[in-house]
């Protein structure tokens, strides 16, 4: 008898058909990996087991838990499940507990609530718990509230909620998905670590590739609410069947086509020497001396035209302040900062003339418009950098118009509003709008990372065509090594500040020398690697 | 805590003193001559003259403001020009009606506020939702004063159940309490109303964060996910608002006391602004001052008693 039986699983949510036809098991001390694209139903899914789904949503057809049938069991019977059989654990680490109360609480609460245990003894469990998920007592006492751990360390405390009665199942619902590359490996190795102790079943849930390579034994791939392909996870990545499985396995170690930029000397787009960004901290007495966080420590880069940069590092390394300071959005305490030669005040920032040589897109594409607006005018935004020289009336509605059209929508989308688009569409009107002035560098600041693969590959084609052809610059700032990998032509590693490392981008990647650079490397999970790994395992 | 609380004091103290300085400038510079209002038209310049100086008006400025606030701190805040009785005494009697008023209606603003609201929450959308949300509507829309002669007409002309106004001092609390239900009631249903719509939605934003899906995967109970994750999470709004709440009702009672002829603050200070009596209205107005800034003072130190993330020196 599978621990977890999933047959004709069909799911409706008011008049929208959600999932179709799900089939999938899940055995002791096996790990099924769960992949797919964002709606494809791969969460639902997951909550379906649990039975927290919203109250509209209609389930048939059969879930079994050891043998016992899921779907209509009263609450009271899936309570006694929830964190009892099955634990769950989700993708943000940083809302997913309570920020009013300690993490010993809310370890014991999971005992408290399922084996009938009073307090002290149930703190005594979670203490245990939070030791086997590598949070020792000397370093994180039960009295440590969520906002003092750092975002690996809390998705710790949620795996111990989720673990603290050693259920069968754990659903892992893109564990990682927001970490650190470094951090995520520690994460998944812990996750293998119980599983293999406890014999647990595993249902990990995620859309990258790389990732379930290296942890599942099965995997499930999903698109729009159906499975279109299963097996083993070596047979199955071997041999793809499924049209939409290859487009996939292709879209996820994309490399858009390019042409390498002719380095014409000259004057750099962006020249930035020695450039120093602090921050004062708050005082912990009143009469400490106050401290101050070197955010970004002495940088310097250059970028000549037509260059593609890549800036990588993991999160609270400084490059998003770096990118802020270029962009005179921060004012910085040392160094030069130079757009085409001319260079920013510190204080007073960059003129309009300036500005216009430097455009940004950001990481997520519903946040970075005004919903208000049509996209004529989001895109046109820009030109008020140019003053009086700004294009009216006809002339600006061709400039709109031919934007829209080098990012491959069409002209009559300049009369809509940003909902009635997707998110890999709306990440094309914000290129459109960064490209609309001509500018000669756009900073990237994780622009690709909110998107599904396949949107992915495309958006990074649109890049790549555009650099070539129009000579553009990008700094591309991203903590996916991959994406850097396939569209930079030059990497810089930034680590607490500062550069590491910096080289030709294919050298860093074949051959890293900085220690940091090496880890971060080998922590990157790699599709082909692991696939690899598993053969010559299972020869 | 104890640097959050120090930091805290420091800005009371620093709050206070602004406030005094303030209040100080403002009545020095407000047109008419207290002592010649007093005196009427017909008075003589000469006994202007030696009225003000018996009222002290005379001296530099600097020398007036500092032996005010060192008065206050005595709690000698003068004689009054009208009463021609100390303003410490004037106070004395009337706060003792404001202050419980004030409490007694922001206790019955948050015992209907908080079960009312919760449980529109929990019933997002249902009938009791829509119906609870249409009353508080309503609750917003009725001036107080109207629904206080409506109180009286029914508790005191109909059923003669209370009576219709005025206060028979602390002698009998229970009688003294029983005067103050009417315009309590009155008080609070607008300040309920407010409130029990701000518990809703922040009830509603907090029940839609991930830690409660968190808390119901480990097995919690609707109910005991309600109870121990998002209530206490919910109620740093609903504390702000009761903050603002409790200085409003100490001294914004005004009409509702001349509605049940109750001689509290808010009477006071409109008898001293309409015959100029600006030592009364000086004293009043830092006293209502002082009241806010403690009350604000008591919500900043309940907000980090609520949320661990606040209990840092600095914000």
């Amino acid at each position: 008898m599978p621990l977890l039986e999933i047959k004709d699983l069909s799911l409706d949510i008011g008049p929208f058909e959600i999932l179709r036809d799900i089939d999938l098991t899940v055995d002791g001390g096996e790990i099924v990996g769960v992949i797919g694209e964002s709606g494809s139903g791969k969460s639902i899914t997951a909550l379906t087991v649990m039975q927290l789904l919203p109250p509209s949503a209609v389930a048939k057809g059969s879930v079994k838990l050891e043998g016992r049938e899921v779907l209509g069991l009263p609450d009271a019977e899936m309570r006694k499940i929830r964190g009892g059989t099955a634990g769950m654990v989700f993708q943000e680490p940083m809302t997913a507990l309570n920020p009013v109360k300690t993490i010993g609480d809310q370890v014991a609460e999971t005992a408290m609530v399922h084996g009938g245990m009073s307090r002290s003894e149930a703190l005594k469990v979670a203490r245990q718990t939070l030791d086997r998920v590598e949070l020792p007592a000397n370093r994180f006492p039960l009295d440590r509230y969520p906002h003092e751990l750092s975002g690996g360390q809390r998705q710790r405390v949620v795996i111990a909620m989720a673990i603290a009665m050693r259920p069968k199942l754990l659903i892992a619902d893109e564990p990682t998905t927001a970490l650190d590359v470094t951090t995520q490996a520690q994460i998944l190795k812990l996750l293998q670590r119980l599983v293999d102790e406890d014999g647990m079943g595993m249902m990990f849930i995620t859309h990258d590739l790389g990732v379930i390579a290296g942890i599942a034994d099965k995997v499930s791939i999903m698109r729009k609410g159906e499975v279109v392909e299963a097996g083993p996870t070596v047979e199955l990545f071997r041999n793809l069947k499924h049209p939409y499985s290859r487009a996939l396995f292709e879209a996820s170690s994309h490399v858009p086509p390019r042409i390498p930029p002719a380095v014409t000397g000259g004057t750099p787009v962006l020249a930035v020497d020695d450039v120093v960004r602090e921050y004062p901290l708050p005082k912990r007495g009143l009469f400490e001396k106050r401290k101050v966080l070197r955010a970004v420590d002495g940088v310097s880069l250059r970028i000549e035209r037509g260059e593609n940069v890549g800036l990588v590092g993991e999160s609270g390394c400084g490059k998003s302040t770096l990118a802020r300071a270029i962009m005179a959005l921060e004012p910085t305490q040392g160094g030069r900062i130079a757009i085409s030669g001319e260079p920013i005040d510190p204080k007073r920032g960059a003129s309009f003339a300036t500005r216009r040589h430097l455009q940004v897109v950001f990481q997520d594409p519903y946040g970075s418009f005004n919903p208000r607006h049509r996209v004529d005018r989001l895109v046109s935004e820009p030109f008020h950098l140019l003053g009086s020289s700004a294009p009216t009336g006809v002339a600006r509605e061709k400039r709109v118009a031919r934007a829209l059209e080098e990012v491959g929508l069409s002209a009559a989308d300049a009369g809509k509003y940003v909902h009635e688009f997707s998110g890999g569409q709306r990440q094309r009107i914000a290129i459109a709008r960064a490209l609309i002035i001509e500018p000669s560098l756009i900073i990237l600041d994780e622009a690709v990372s909110a998107l599904d693969v396949s949107v992915r590959a495309q958006v990074l084609d649109l890049l790549a065509d555009l650099s070539d052809r129009l000579q553009l610059s990008y700094l591309f700032i991203s903590h996916d090594l991959a994406v850097v990998r396939s569209i930079t032509d030059r990497v810089l590693v930034m680590r607490a500040g500062k550069i590491v490392e910096e080289g030709a981008t294919e050298e860093v990647f074949r051959a890293p020398k900085h220690p940091y650079t090496q880890e971060l490397l080998a922590a990157t999970p790699d599709l082909e690697g692991a696939l690899a790994k598993r053969e010559t395992a299972g020869a | 805590m104890p640097s959050f609380l120090l930091g805290r004091i420091v800005s009371l103290v620093l709050s206070l003193i602004a406030a005094s300085i303030v209040i100080f400038l403002v009545l020095e510079v407000v047109p008419g001559d207290p002592a010649q209002f007093m005196l009427g038209l017909n008075a003589t310049p000469e006994a202007v003259a030696t009225l003000r100086q018996s009222l002290g008006l005379d001296g530099p400025l600097l020398e007036r403001y500092f032996s005010w606030v060192l008065g206050l701190l005595h709690g000698d805040f003068g004689i009054s020009y009208t009463y021609k009785v100390p303003v410490a005494g004037l106070f004395a009697d009337r706060i003792w009606i404001s202050l419980p008023l004030a409490l007694y209606a922001l206790a019955l603003s948050t015992l209907i506020a908080f079960p009312v609201g919760i449980l529109a929450a929990v019933r997002r959308n249902s009938a009791t939702d829509v119906g609870i949300m249409g009353a508080t509507q309503v609750g917003l829309a009725v001036p107080n004063f109207w629904f206080a002669m409506l109180l009286v007409l029914l508790f005191s002309i109909t059923l003669r159940w209370f009576s219709a106004g005025g206060f028979p001092g602390w002698q009998d609390p229970l009688l003294a309490l029983k005067a103050l239900t009417l315009p309590a009631v009155a008080l609070a249903l607008p300040q309920a109303s407010i409130l029990a719509r701000v518990m809703r939605s922040s009830l509603l934003d907090t029940l839609g964060e991930d830690y409660i899906r968190s808390a119901r995967a480990k097995g919690l109970s609707q109910g005991q996910t309600l109870w121990r994750h998002a209530l206490r999470n919910a109620l740093i709004p609903v504390l702000t608002i009761i903050g603002l709440q409790f200085s409003f009702l100490l001294a914004g009672a005004i009409i509702i006391e001349n509605v049940f002829f109750l001689p509290g603050l808010g009477r006071l200070v409109f008898q001293g602004i309409t015959s100029r009596d600006l030592i009364v209205v000086k004293s009043v107005v830092m006293l209502l001052v002082f009241a806010v800034i403690l009350v604000t003072f008591l919500v900043d130190v309940t907000y980090a008693l609520v949320d661990p993330r606040l209990r840092r020196a600095t914000r």
